[in-house]
């Protein structure tokens, strides 16, 4: 089975975040900040790992990114993906049609093993929440898609899915080759051993030029969310063990009528 | 003319989806919705209640259960045919689903997490956006005669308005591809306990809570306010909780009247989850954790102190 996992690399603040002085971008510069992968692509690059050690093939990792985006290519390398490819961009943003392009010509192209039988990738970026990118891939290659899963089992070429609502779970089946999304807790992503970080190094990772396309989900400005700024307001004391909170506690669950 | 589509699940209403209706009558008077399956004939007159005119079912026998495709393919047939100049959404997993089937099958952009949006007259729009779960708001432009975008769950509030509800029927035309992926089966309903998108309150613990036996103060609380627990991340990495229970970006999305976060810090992951709630109480030992920027009230010390007091008190306040 050839799998091909798509993932972005996004910045990880360690506090909270600030933006640059002409309120487009996340501030990266500050000691907090480093960069991450989103958790449910976390997952998914484990999922391919694991279908790869039961059925054999390979796995890709797919990035639309800068250079410095192989740092987190190669984590997933270290954690068993086979190989990785970076549709470098000049840092500037693509929009989810412009990204969606790029992976559909990189996922049509194929593996040096061949064809890919199922693209696993997560239902929605971490930073900019598209919702979008997967769909986008199937219709353009004609594939059926299951989003939001996170349950996943691979029986004689079809893909059975699981997609949790609410308390319980919705049941879907698609014949590969298929696109499925996914979600964090689809499974415990593995930590790279100290064997997997080495060989990982070996791994090629190859870089293709990427050309922005002019977006047409545009964006203008970020702005930090409003409720940044408000300030608890404490109840009892405030010293002590905070036990003497309580009868405020009782009396704020009146007020709002939960009791 | 601005077209809504909402979702129910086998004849029950989402009463997320319907917020969509909400935000868009604020836009345009004119709001038709659009219902796909036999079983949304029994939500037309809640549909209604909240001001929707022309309901538009979609009835289709192989429809029988949610279809992402066929819902996109009869809203596409129904766009050609009313040339309304937005289709909006709430952003549900289901809503978004189906409004990113639409946009990948027009080859137009899609606008996710919306909190606001005007309609331009020029083909390019303007939206506000959640980035990073609601911790960082975008403004863009869509750049598209017809505007495809979906709110934020939450961002408008469904308000009470008087419609007719009349129904207009119409049966998509649909290939087997469109009926590849659908519900096939559910497994665990029925499962006992407050859901956590349900609950009115919910109880949820972090790294304070210490362990899976920590958690037993916390239920006791849950059951005496009739609240659903929650967790954060790390909770459910350690393995004390299962993932179901989660409240964060990559968990569940939750907006409860109240939110009791105990020995929770307030990641922005956590945040992201739980930042529309009515009420947010924070129990934390430390009165400088991120949780008290989010939070309206907060209790500074130790949970496994307060919390026995507080179910006591609580036991006692409803006797």
């Amino acid at each position: 089975m050839n799998i091909a996992v798509c993932a972005k690399r996004v910045p990880l603040s360690g506090g909270r975040w600030e933006l640059t002085a002409d309120g487009t971008e996340i501030d990266t510069s500050g000691a907090s900040m480093g960069f991450t992968l989103s958790p449910h692509e976390e997952c998914a690059a484990e999922a391919a790992v694991q279908l790869v050690e039961e059925f054999g093939g390979s796995s890709t990792v797919i990035t639309v990114g800068v250079a410095d985006s192989e740092e987190q290519i190669r984590s997933l390398l270290a954690v068993g993906i086979d190989r990785g490819v970076i549709v470098e961009t000049d840092g500037g943003e693509w929009d989810p049609q412009g990204t969606s392009s790029a992976l559909i010509e990189q996922v049509r192209a194929g593996s040096p093993d061949g064809a890919y039988d199922l693209v696993l990738l997560g239902t929605e970026a971490a930073d900019t929440a598209d919702f979008q990118v997967g769909i986008r891939i199937a219709h353009a290659l004609g594939w059926p898609v299951v989003t939001n899963v996170k349950g996943l089992k691979i029986t004689d070429g079809v893909a059975r899915c699981e997609r949790a609502v609410g308390s319980y779970r919705e049941i879907y089946e698609v014949s590969l080759p298929a696109v499925i999304t996914v979600k964090d807790g689809l499974n415990i992503p593995r930590y790279p051993s100290v064997p997997g970080r080495i060989k990982a190094r070996k791994k090629s990772v190859d870089f293709i030029a990427g050309e922005r396309p002019a977006p047409r989900l545009e964006k203008v400005k970020l702005a930090l969310a409003v409720e940044e700024q408000r300030s608890a307001e404490i109840l009892g004391t405030g010293t002590g063990n905070g036990a003497d909170a309580v009868p405020a506690l009782v009396e704020l669950f009146r007020t709002i009528g939960v009791i | 003319m601005i077209l809504v589509i909402v979702d129910h699940d086998r004849g029950v209403l989402d009463p997320t989806s319907v917020q969509a209706i909400s935000g868009a009558l604020a836009l345009d008077s004119e709001v038709d919705v659009l219902v796909v399956g036999a079983a949304g004939r029994d939500v037309v007159g809640e549909l209604a209640s909240f001001g929707a005119n022309t309901v538009h079912l979609a009835v289709h026998d192989s429809v029988t259960d949610f279809t992402p495709v066929a819902s996109a393919r009869a809203a596409l047939e129904l766009i050609s045919r009313v040339s309304p100049a937005a289709v909006l959404v709430t952003g549900t997993p289901r809503g978004n689903e189906v409004l990113a089937h639409i946009a990948a099958i027009l080859d137009l952009p899609m606008a996710a997490e919306c909190l606001e949006i005007a309609l331009g007259n020029d083909g390019v729009h303007q939206v506000v956006r959640n980035r990073w779960g609601g911790n960082i708001m975008e403004t863009a432009r869509v750049h598209s005669t017809l505007l495809l975008a979906a709110f934020a769950p939450h961002a408008v509030r469904a308000e009470s308005a008087v419609g007719t509800g009349t129904i207009a029927e119409f049966t998509p035309a649909l290939s087997d591809a469109d009926l590849a992926v659908r519900i096939l089966d559910r497994v665990g309903e029925g499962a006992t306990g407050v859901g956590l998108t349900e609950a009115r309150v919910i109880v949820s613990g972090g790294r304070g809570v210490g362990g899976p036996e920590g958690f037993a103060i916390l239920e006791e609380l849950a059951s005496l306010l009739d609240a659903a627990i929650g967790c954060s991340r790390v909770v459910t990495s350690n393995g004390w909780r299962p993932h179901s229970e989660q409240v964060g970006q990559t968990g569940t999305k939750v907006a409860p009247d109240l939110y009791i976060a105990c020995g929770i810090s307030g990641a922005t992951q956590h945040i992201a989850g739980c930042r529309t709630s009515k009420t947010i109480i924070a129990i934390n030992t430390d009165k400088d954790a991120p949780i008290m920027g989010y939070a309206h009230y907060a209790v500074i010390g130790d949970l496994h102190t307060i919390l026995p007091e507080l179910v006591a008190a609580t036991r006692a306040a409803k006797e």
